[in-house]
């Protein structure tokens, strides 16, 4: 049987922020929507970001690495 | 757009011909065409050609905003074809010159290996090399309020209009491809609200600085690669088989937006404009940190998974744009650091 793909998604973006696209809310931890401008965004996960949650390209500075390398 | 001053013999008959109607005298389109392609075979630098670079300007934006006065019956015209592409093949010719410079040694994965990833890979180093000096941080320090001005004035040619050119390519692609090019759009275009449409943004930063927000009010004092730049997105953009290279040319853009644009914005806080004028700027870090991700991976990626053989064209808009964006800075730069104006004529006062 087909199934529907689900209604939102995270993409995991190797060495850079993750993509949320979809149906959710991002909320503080009391509930508090968080401003935002656009249906898809990226949070940022290299902790560098000067506009979190969301990202802004500061990963590629920092050099921010999701996969262990030699 | 109002009509723009000629800047030598193609854009001046051009615009006289453009007066007229298209069913006029077919020896005017003739004489036009060779009058093109005997000053362009004089031509050394196509680039850097006013003339050459207004005439094409003009003769794209038929399928854009139109020109004053100017009738649209003109804009398929066989006859006006064949002149733009008389301007279109020795600048194309130019553009993969200087790309082939930019792009220099390319580390490039084996064809069985390009993956939509490998596609990001690529692009996000080349967007990630040192191509000197940076317009941008001296904006941020440095640039005077009439630099800033000036700034606005280079970019307006294309911001203006910002996403119009690749709005072209969405019929060309399918797929991932294209959902990948829809979703970056309808972002640029305000996810519906007019007000929010990145152009707007732009218009409201010049008001902000008390400028003219009309399309080409500057026209007139923009040098012959400022144009350039907006006639690579529109050659792209308007050629079929150019998709790859307009897809390239936006993945690079998005990639080398985010930084510069937080630069940008801080060198209009420094002169004590407030957020409603780097509401644009601001905008752009946190959007094109979303779209060079979905424009490497998703489009770039997405169409060179599809179609493996558009991964040249999709690399020479890469690094066309680099080659573009480098040699701007350069002219914009040693203006500013010796004290002149980067325009060519002086600014005209804002209505």
């Amino acid at each position: 049987m087909d199934q529907d793909p689900p209604e939102s998604s995270i993409v995991v973006c190797p060495d850079g922020p993750l993509i949320v696209r979809g149906d959710f809310e991002i909320v503080t931890p009391s509930g508090e929507p968080v401003p935002r401008e656009r249906k898809t965004v990226a949070l940022c996960r290299c902790g560098a970001s000067a506009i979190k949650p969301y990202c802004d390209g500061t990963h590629k500075m920092i050099k921010f690495r999701t996969d262990p390398r030699g | 757009m109002r009509i723009p001053e000629p800047r030598g013999p193609i854009s001046g008959t051009l615009l006289d011909v453009l007066a007229g109607a298209p069913a006029g005298p077919a020896e005017a389109l003739a004489g036009l065409r060779e009058l093109t392609l005997n000053r362009l075979a004089e031509t050394a630098d196509i680039i850097g050609d006013d003339d050459a670079q207004l005439a094409l300007f003009c003769l794209y934006e038929l399928h854009y905003s139109g020109l004053d006065g100017v009738t649209d019956a003109w804009e398929w015209d066989a006859g006006l074809i064949q002149v733009r592409q008389a301007l279109e093949k020795p600048f194309e010719a130019a553009l993969r010159a200087a790309a082939g410079d930019a792009a220099g040694e390319l580390d490039l994965p084996a064809a069985a290996d390009l993956t939509s990833d490998a596609v990001a890979d690529v692009l996000f180093s080349l967007a990630g090399r040192d191509t000197g000096p940076s317009v941008s941080r001296y904006v941020a320090r440095k640039a005077s309020l009439d630099q800033l001005k000036e700034l606005l004035i280079h970019k307006s040619v294309y911001q203006l209009k910002e996403a119009d050119p690749h709005t072209w390519a969405i019929p060309r692609l399918s797929g991932r491809a294209k959902a990948a090019l829809v979703e970056i759009q309808a972002d640029e275009y305000g996810g519906g609200r007019p007000d929010r449409m990145h152009s707007a943004l732009f218009a409201r930063t010049m008001r902000g600085l008390g400028m003219d927000d009309s399309y080409g009010a500057y026209i007139d004092t923009v040098p012959a690669v400022s144009l350039a730049a907006v006639n690579l997105m529109s050659l792209c953009g308007l050629n079929r088989r150019l998709r790859g290279a307009i897809i390239g040319h936006l993945a690079i853009y998005e990639m080398t937006s985010s930084q510069p644009n937080r630069f940008y914005g801080n060198g209009f806080r420094r002169h004590g404009f407030d957020a409603g004028v780097t509401h644009y700027f601001d905008e752009h870090v946190e959007a094109d940190a979303v779209h060079e991700q979905i424009a490497g991976r998703d489009l770039a990626g997405g169409l060179v998974e599809a179609e493996p053989e558009l991964l040249d064209d999709v690399l020479f808009g890469a690094t066309a744009v680099m080659a573009i964006d480098i040699r701007l800075s350069a002219h914009l730069l040693e203006s500013w650091e010796n004290g002149r104006s980067s325009l060519r004529a002086a600014m005209p006062v804002a209505a």
